[in-house]
Parts: C-alpha cells; sequence; structure tokens
C-alpha cells in the first residue's frame, strides 16, 4: 500500500514537473506607466507572479494558462522591471521597461538668478525637467519655450528640445530695470518665475556743492546708472573732503535717488564723491 | 619613612602658615577684587588715597568710590557713574575693571599730582583710560579730586528718520525644490594683499558689496602649500565690517599666527556673503581724520552721528595706503562711549611704527551696533 501511495506521488510530480516546465509569459517589451496591462501565461497549475522594480513591488497569485489583468496605475515609476513567475517546480523570468507617459504635465523650471544688474550678456539661465503625471522624467526630446518678458512689453524668446528630459538656456538682462516675468512651456504646460533686474553701477556720478552757515551742502544729482535707470535707495555714496592736511569722510545713503550731506566748510578744501568702485567729479572748494 | 613623614609636616605646617598669612596680611588687589575691604590705609600717602579710588572703581562701589573724592560738591554721585560706566549703553557699561596704574607726576607738602591709568577690559579687547587727579591733603588723610568729564545728554525730541529698511522673506520649507529663493548678496574683493609680520601672514583687503540689497560678510582664507595641501584656515572675526550696504567697501585683515609666506604657494580667499534685514540709519561722518607721524604713529579724527538714534558701539576700520596705492595696513578701534546724535566723539587708531613712513593716504570706515540688534 505505501510503495502505491508513493508511486503515485512520483507520477504527479512527474506530470507537475512537466506542466511547469512548459509555463511561459507573454507580455509587450514596455508598457506606458500608469497604463493598464494585461500579462498572459501558458501551462496549467497555480503560480505565484511577482513584480519587482524600482521601489515597487507586485506580487499576484495566478492560474497557469489565464491571462492576469493589472489596472491602471499599478506600475507608475519607469524603468527597468523585472517580471517572476514561480510555479511548484521552478520559475521564470523576463525584464521589461516602464516607459514615461507621453504628455508632459509637469515642469520643474530652474531660473538663476533671482536679481541682477541690467544689460548682463546671457546673465538669465533657465533649466527645465519635464516630468508626467507620474513625476517621470520624460526623455523623448520635447520643445520648450522660454521666453523673458517685461512690464514694457520687451520679450525675448528661445525654443529648445529637451535633451534625457532637460533643456536650458542663457539670456540677456534687459536694458529697464524692474521685473521680468520668465517663462518656461510646452504643451500648455507653463511655469513662471520672476526676475528682478537691478539698476548697475552708477555712471555719471556728479555732486554739487553749497555753504550754509559754517556748513557745506553736497548734494548729488539724481544717481543713475549708465541705461538711465535711478539707482536704488540705500545705496552708499562716499563723500570725501580734503583740506589742510586732515580729511573728513562720510558714506550716505541715496535717498528718494540724491546723496545729500553737511560737511564743515574749509576754505580751499577739495571733495570727491564716490559709489562703490565708481569715481564721481571733485569740487575745489574757495569759500563762499 | 621618618624622612617622609617629617616632609608632610613641614609642608602642612607651611601651607597653614601661609594661609594664615595670607588672611591676616591679604594681597590688596586680590582683597580689593574679591569684595573685601582694603587693610592698608587709605589715605596715609596720595598714592594710596588713588589706589584706594581705583579699587572702588573695580569693584564699582560707586557710594564708596564717590565718598572718598574731595570735590564731591561739583557732581553728584550719579554724574559721577555716568562719567565711568556711560550715560548710555556703551561698551563702557559692559567694561570691567583688569588692572590698573597709579604714577605720581609731582607732588608737594599738601598737594600732589598723580596719573590714574585704568585698563578696562570687554569683549572686544581693553581700553584704556588716564585720569590725572589732582590729590589734596585734608588733616591727616590724602583725598583726590576727581575730573569729572560730563557725558553731554541728549535733550528730549523727536527726530523723524526715513531712512530705507530692507526685510527679507526666504522661501518656505513645502516649497518645491525648483522653486525660487532671495539671491544672495554678490560681494567681491577687490583689493589682497599678503605681508609676513612678527606676529605671523597677515593678509590684506578689500570687499565690496556691488550688490543692492545689504549684506552679511566675512570673508575666509586658506594659507595652501606646494601640493596644493591646506595649511591653515582663517578668518577676518572682527577685523572687518560685518555689514555692508550697497556699493559699501569695507578692509579685512586676516592673521595666521606663527605662519611664513616661504611655505605658502597659495592663498584661497572665501569671501561670504548673507542676505539680511538692515537699515541705512545710522550715518556716521567721520571728521578731521588726520595721519599723525611716528613715533606714536597714528589715525586720529572725530565721529559724529548725523542720524537720530544713540549708537551703543561704533568700530572704526582704518585702511592705509602707500603712495602708489598699494594696501599697507588695516588696522581699528572700539568707541567706548555711545555715539549721540551731532556730539562729535574722538577715534586714535594706533599705527605699526615701522610702517608709519610707508603710509601716504587712508581711508576710514564706520561699523556700528545698537543694544541687541545689527543695525
Amino acid at each position: 500500500m505505501t510503495f502505491r501511495v508513493a508511486l503515485l506521488v512520483i507520477a504527479v510530480s512527474a506530470f507537475q514537473a512537466a506542466s511547469a516546465q512548459g509555463a511561459t509569459m507573454t507580455l509587450a517589451e514596455s508598457i506606458t506607466a500608469g497604463s493598464a496591462f494585461s500579462i498572459q501565461s501558458t501551462g496549467s497549475g497555480n503560480a505565484v507572479l511577482y513584480i519587482v522594480g524600482l521601489g515597487q513591488v507586485v506580487r499576484r497569485d495566478v492560474r497557469l494558462g489565464e491571462a492576469v489583468n493589472f489596472p491602471a496605475g499599478t506600475l507608475y515609476n519607469a524603468g527597468r522591471y523585472l517580471i517572476v513567475l514561480a510555479t511548484a517546480n521552478g520559475s521564470e523570468s523576463r525584464a521589461f521597461n516602464v516607459v514615461p507617459a507621453g504628455q508632459p504635465v509637469a515642469l520643474s523650471f530652474l531660473a538663476k538668478p533671482s536679481r541682477l544688474p541690467v544689460r548682463l550678456h546671457d546673465g538669465i539661465t533657465g533649466a527645465v525637467y519635464v516630468f508626467d503625471p507620474y513625476q517621470n522624467l520624460i526623455t523623448q526630446p520635447t520643445p520648450v519655450l522660454f521666453e523673458i518678458s517685461t512690464g514694457s512689453g520687451t520679450a525675448q524668446t528661445r525654443k529648445v528640445l529637451t535633451r534625457d528630459g532637460a533643456a536650458w538656456t542663457a539670456m540677456d538682462s534687459t536694458a529697464r530695470e524692474g521685473a521680468a516675468r520668465f517663462v518656461a512651456q510646452l504643451d500648455g504646460v507653463s511655469s513662471t518665475r520672476v526676475i528682478q533686474q537691478v539698476p548697475g553701477d552708477p555712471c555719471g556720478l556728479k555732486m554739487t556743492a553749497r555753504q550754509v552757515g559754517p556748513k557745506l551742502v553736497l548734494e548729488t544729482d539724481p544717481v543713475r546708472d549708465c541705461s538711465g535707470n535711478i539707482v536704488f535707495d540705500g545705496t552708499i555714496v562716499t563723500f570725501t573732503e580734503t583740506y589742510n592736511g586732515g580729511e573728513s569722510t562720510v558714506d550716505v545713503p541715496l535717498k528718494r535717488g540724491v546723496a545729500r550731506v553737511e560737511m564743515p566748510a574749509y576754505s580751499d578744501a577739495r571733495i570727491s564723491v564716490a559709489s562703490g568702485v565708481v569715481m564721481g567729479n571733485e569740487i575745489r572748494w574757495r569759500g563762499r | 619613612m621618618k624622612s617622609g613623614r617629617l616632609l608632610a609636616a613641614i609642608i602642612v605646617v607651611a601651607t597653614v602658615s601661609l594661609i594664615a598669612m595670607g588672611t591676616v596680611w591679604p594681597n590688596d588687589t586680590a582683597l580689593a577684587f574679591a569684595g573685601g575691604e582694603t587693610l592698608l590705609p587709605a589715605s596715609d600717602s596720595p598714592e594710596a588715597a588713588v589706589t584706594d579710588l581705583a579699587h572702588q572703581i573695580g569693584r564699582r562701589a560707586w557710594s564708596k568710590a564717590y565718598s572718598s573724592l574731595a570735590n564731591r560738591a561739583e557732581f553728584s554721585e550719579s554724574d559721577f557713574v555716568r562719567d565711568l560706566a556711560g550715560s548710555y549703553p556703551s561698551l563702557r557699561t559692559y567694561a570691567t575693571l583688569d588692572n590698573f596704574d597709579v604714577r605720581p607726576l609731582h607732588a608737594s607738602g599738601n598737594e600732589a599730582q598723580v596719573q590714574l591709568r585704568l585698563h578696562w577690559s570687554t569683549v572686544v579687547g581693553t581700553f584704556v583710560e588716564t585720569r590725572d587727579l589732582r590729590v589734596v591733603k585734608e588733616g591727616d588723610r590724602w583725598q583726590p579730586y576727581w575730573p569729572l568729564v560730563k557725558e553731554p545728554r541728549v535733550p528730549p525730541q523727536v527726530i523723524p528718520v526715513n531712512y530705507l529698511r530692507w526685510d527679507v522673506i526666504y522661501r518656505g520649507a513645502g516649497d518645491d525644490w525648483g522653486a525660487q529663493d532671495v539671491e544672495s548678496p554678490h560681494v567681491r574683493i577687490v583689493d589682497m594683499h599678503p605681508v609676513e609680520r612678527a606676529e605671523g601672514v597677515v593678509i590684506l583687503g578689500e570687499l565690496l558689496n556691488e550688490d543692492v540689497v545689504p549684506a552679511y560678510v566675512s570673508v575666509k582664507a586658506t594659507l595652501l602649500a606646494k601640493n596644493g595641501s591646506a595649511i591653515t584656515t582663517e578668518d577676518a572675526f572682527d577685523k572687518i565690517s560685518h555689514l555692508l550696504l550697497p556699493k559699501q567697501v569695507t578692509p579685512f585683515l586676516i592673521t595666521f599666527p606663527n605662519a611664513t609666506l616661504s611655505g605658502v604657494a597659495n592663498i584661497r580667499m572665501d569671501p561670504l556673503a548673507t542676505l539680511v534685514s538692515a537699515s541705512a540709519d545710522p550715518v556716521v561722518e567721520i571728521q578731521n581724520q588726520k595721519l599723525n607721524p611716528a613715533p606714536d604713529a597714528s589715525l586720529t579724527g572725530q565721529l559724529t552721528n548725523q542720524s537720530g538714534q544713540v549708537v551703543s558701539i561704533a568700530h572704526v576700520l582704518g585702511t592705509f595706503y602707500d603712495k602708489n596705492g598699494q594696501l599697507v595696513w588695516v588696522a581699528d578701534q572700539y568707541i567706548d562711549r555711545a555715539l549721540l546724535p551731532q556730539n562729535p566723539v574722538a577715534f586714535n587708531i594706533h599705527i605699526p611704527g615701522d610702517l608709519a613712513r610707508k603710509i601716504s593716504t587712508e581711508r576710514a570706515v564706520v561699523a556700528t551696533y545698537n543694544e541687541g540688534a545689527f543695525q
């Protein structure tokens, strides 16, 4: 009796082994991230299907010979996946790709700097990374339009094709100070950054002097950069008065575009004005 | 064994004797600073009277110090305290008396002239205050006359100030990684010059804030060997004006103690700048700057606060150039008294004697600090 049971077990095992050896899988070489898909197997009996990928593992009990359906959203991280069909007698594995969805829905837009002087050639750089709905980088070449515009309507545009999921460009700052809109867009998706264009170094710094009592009132003309923009308030203007072997200096911030200070009035004094490394005019004060 | 016991006994006896001597006849200075009374007769000589006064000042025992003065009728105790500790919060307010010197200038039968040099200690170094005291003999006691320096008072008033102020809002923690943040200020080293001095290698330079926003700045330097490895790194610490408004220039000085230039192949400079909230106020005029020749070469002048607020601490930095405009030295001085609006305060920056002859021109800048905040 025992001998008969043993013989039956060996026969069933041999049959299962023969069946499992014949189990195969059919699926596409690649599937789109987030889409529904199915895997068809051959053979008979029970098996376990494993899908292993980047940060994701799926396990399913399957019946060989039937199609296994996976609903949309099951696999959403793009990359290389391994599928393993494990039966009682062995396993079969295959690799396949999950590719990003073709439709871009998001951009990561890095724009630098957020503040720069006017008239700077290639001073503004923008880099765009294009993503699908599941935040997969879309590596298919995609045209991206970069545009910089100011309140006055001046615009610069560049069209750049993405390479390996990224596109970048360098653009000039305009001649007028103020906020500029830096936009990257493709297929109805856009991202905007604001670039503050600020006046450059003072240009043609000029001051005048007049005596009021024992004091000398020194005042600059409205301080502008070489493009005619009014230099920002708070910018330091240094007045230096040299007289009889002595010297007086004072750092004055611009207020409403001009710097004004009172200094002692010395006869034959030499007065100069500067801002940063930019020198202005010089006055020789000979008294009233 | 016997000699060991004897030695132990001698040590114990000597220790007990020394403790007893220290208790009965304590060191005068130690006693004073420990808060006890001096056992020396306070007024048997002009020097002793001034020494006793200095001890009381060191202990901040203002009442006792004031009561020892001969000219109390000329000013109140609060005037005396304001003279020494300042009327407004300043470096002097937080200073402690480190030590003092008493030097007799001349003496006659009942009157003497004594110089008192008070060495005050602060977090940014020491400063010395010199007072010449007249000391007179009243009966059998000598009493000093305090030469009061009356600090000016600002009359109550409202001074409108409308200088620019910058405030900063940084990006939030929840923002996307690609989202913009406020740009750090752009600063540039416009001059740099290493020199070898007795104290080591010194790097002198000037830093410009070329941006339109205020910057908190610092400069770090690394000495590199021929194989490119770092020998040592130092920063400017307080030999720099840390707050730079747009287009403002500060000198800096970095010292590498015990280093020599012979082993240095290269120097890496790292100017650091951070965007900070700041105010364009106060404006301080540096008047009557004069280069005084050696010996005791110095840059002297006066600071005048042209704004409405009281400046607690002013830090003057002098940049010195030779006749070709080459940077020669950077030196500084902290002002121990508060800068009151429109009240000039003198400064005196020491210049090393060996460099004084090379110096042809100078440029001074002033950094200001107010109690509890950068200004």
